[in-house]
């Protein structure tokens, strides 16, 4: 699905030049769990927002399904997001004066699908990771868990082939921790392709491969492991 | 949920931080329609009274200077009435009646009161040497150097009250007067009442209508009862000649001038000119208030949408993840400041309009009506603000990361 072909990406920081991925070459099947691993500022969230069309390498190609992602224009790969790729963040970024159908009702919206469409999938979604009772609820009115299950049905509103998830459990308690990862988990077993950087040693178990970025360098821990 | 409904939400939920540019442009739409507005009816009124007065024109003593056309006589200069006489013999063309006038302070049980004499038309008529001219019964005509249209029906019937928009009168006799309105109203005093003024007896002939002029607090008396009853002798302190149309004053002016070279001649238009000055000058003050009032409501406008933009980096780097495109974050802030312009718009026009409904009769005694072009004007221009001051905000979002989506970003 993925291909990353000698990727570099620096910064420039303060006159100083800042290595976030240093000449990675990856491949990613289609239907992988992948967690992405490793210390903070390693480059993990560098990654999530290339495979996301949203961060250009500074060198190398990320192609998508054979075609080019940063060939591609900004239009072309706004929609590409949408159509193929859903986010789940560690905050749940959720529109706090929205409520919890109108937030999973927003990739609808802006699909163009019809306002009875955009209800009648929204309360689905919402119903299927538990919260047909809170559909007007505002995100200030419910907890962590929920909101964060409010974001995992707000990803799925478009049906994506991929998830990106960034730390799904960095802000939840240990139960809502498992409740989110069993629905990430049963995302993966309707054959989405999941890829989550997380720090959570829980969650990473989840994943049936494991990326470790160390100083913006992929090592690729399953292969070694099956390698050993 | 689509675009609109998601700015409109968003405004609901936060209505405050818009809450100072709204007030800005409104006010800015306000001063704009409520002067305008005012102004454009008081110059209504101005022409309206110019139209029904004629082609007036007044001859003064040479000294007077003159602000206020109704108060004309009320300068204490003189001039003789024998320039009544010169400017009847004279048949200039144009000139449709005459009306000297006298102006003498008088009381009445005490109450100060202003008495002016006025000639009847009759006693033109008697005076044997001017019956050849038939000047005050022949019509209207281009023989008499009359345009087609006459500015205003200046004949005169033999109601007594006729003087109140016509400034002349069939017939008074020696001891008979005319009440204005308020005098009237002030004396307690009505039809046929008799009242003592300098020591004579007079019958009320008449009670005018209210004119809102200083008309409403005179007493009319016979022009040579007054001139003998102050000791005046034989004079005026003003001649108040009624032209027949408007177009026939330009010409009538000057040939006065040459007849009467001792006197001041001057037309209504002249004397109004300082009040259409006043209103040209609010006029253009009003646009003044208006730009600076939309320049602060649009700097207001890209402030708040400047701040709101930094407030709202996640949300939009969320959005743009999403699937929102740059073009999509543009429009939502520039729908957002187009529903500011317009609803500023609207309050200011209804907001301007009732302040001119209330401030127009108060300040300048006109009524004042709604003026639909000037909601279109406050609504454009008002919608044109908000889009322009909110233009760079909006590119501003549309450029931002989408990466900001991230916690650690």
């Amino acid at each position: 699905m993925y291909q990353l072909e000698n990727i570099n990406k620096t910064y420039e920081r303060r006159g100083q030049t800042v290595t976030a991925l240093a000449d990675s070459t990856l491949s990613l099947a289609e239907g992988e769990f992948v967690a992405l691993v490793g210390p903070s500022g390693s480059g993990k969230t560098t990654l999530l927002s290339m495979l996301g069309g949203m961060l250009a390498p500074t060198s190398g190609r990320i192609l998508l399904d054979g075609n080019s992602l940063y060939d591609l224009s900004v239009q072309d790969r706004t929609r590409l997001r949408l159509d193929r790729i859903g986010f789940v963040f560690q905050s749940f970024n959720l529109i706090p004066w929205l409520s919890a159908v109108e937030n999973v009702q927003v990739p609808l919206s802006l699909a163009g699908k019809s306002a009875t469409e955009q209800r009648q999938r929204a309360t689905e979604l919402l119903d299927r990771v538990g919260l047909s009772d809170r559909l007007e609820h505002r995100p200030s009115e419910l907890s962590q868990g929920q909101q964060q299950r409010v974001a995992l049905a707000r990803t799925l509103a478009n049906n994506p082939k991929i998830i990106l998830a960034d730390e799904p459990t960095g802000n939840l308690d240990p139960a809502s921790r498992e409740t989110a990862m069993d629905y990430l988990s049963g995302f993966h077993a309707e054959g989405r392709t999941i890829v989550m950087v997380t720090h959570d040693e829980f969650a990473a178990g989840y994943a049936k491969r494991t990326l470790r970025l160390i100083n913006g360098v992929v090592n690729d821990e399953t292969k070694a492991a099956r390698a050993a | 949920m689509n675009l609109r409904s998601l700015i409109w939400k968003e405004l609901r939920q936060r209505p405050t931080p818009m809450l100072t540019s709204l007030i800005a442009v409104t006010l800015g739409v306000t001063a704009l329609v409520a002067i305008q507005n005012i102004t454009v009816f008081s110059e209504q009124a101005i022409a309206q009274k110019m139209e029904n007065l004629g082609a007036n024109v007044l001859v003064l003593p040479p000294s007077v200077s003159l602000q206020d056309y109704y108060a004309a006589d009320m300068h204490g200069h003189t001039m003789p009435e024998a320039h009544v006489t010169q400017l009847a013999l004279a048949r200039l063309p144009g000139v449709q009646n005459i009306a000297p006038k006298l102006c003498v302070a008088a009381d009445v049980d005490s109450i100060p009161v202003t008495l002016t004499g006025i000639l009847p038309k009759s006693e033109f008529q008697t005076k044997s040497s001017w019956q050849g001219l038939a000047l005050l019964s022949n019509p209207v005509g281009s023989e008499r150097g009359c345009c087609e249209t006459t500015g205003a029906d200046v004949s005169t019937d033999n109601d007594p009250s006729s003087l109140a928009t016509t400034r002349t009168i069939q017939e008074l006799g020696k001891s008979e007067v005319i009440v204005g309105a308020d005098l009237a109203a002030q004396l307690g005093t009505d039809l046929d009442d008799r009242l003592n003024l300098l020591g004579e007896e007079f019958n009320v002939l008449a009670v005018l209508p209210a004119t809102g002029t200083i008309d409403d607090g005179r007493l009319f008396a016979h022009l040579h009862t007054v001139q003998r009853l102050s000791g005046s002798g034989p004079v005026v302190n003003v001649i108040e000649i009624m032209g027949c149309c408007e177009d026939a004053a330009g010409s009538l002016i000057t040939a006065l001038s040459s007849e009467l070279p001792d006197t001041k001649v001057i037309t209504i238009a002249q004397v109004v000119e300082t009040q259409v000055a006043v209103n040209s000058l609010m006029s253009r003050l009003s646009w003044v208030f208006f730009s600076i009032l939309l320049l602060v409501g649009g700097a207001s406008i890209a402030s708040v949408m400047y701040a709101n933009v930094a407030e709202r980096r996640r949300e939009i780097g969320t959005l743009m993840a999403l699937g929102a495109t740059p073009s999509y974050v543009t429009r939502m802030f520039l729908g957002k400041a187009t529903i500011l312009g317009v609803s500023g718009g609207i309050a200011g026009f209804i907001v301007g309009t009732i302040l001119a409904a209330i401030l127009g009769p108060q300040l300048l005694g006109v009524s004042v009506q709604p003026m639909p072009m000037l909601l279109g004007i406050g609504l454009v221009t008002a919608c044109v603000v908000a889009v322009a001051a909110s233009y760079l905000p909006a590119r501003r979002a549309s450029r931002l990361d989408p990466c900001l989506c991230f916690s650690d970003s």
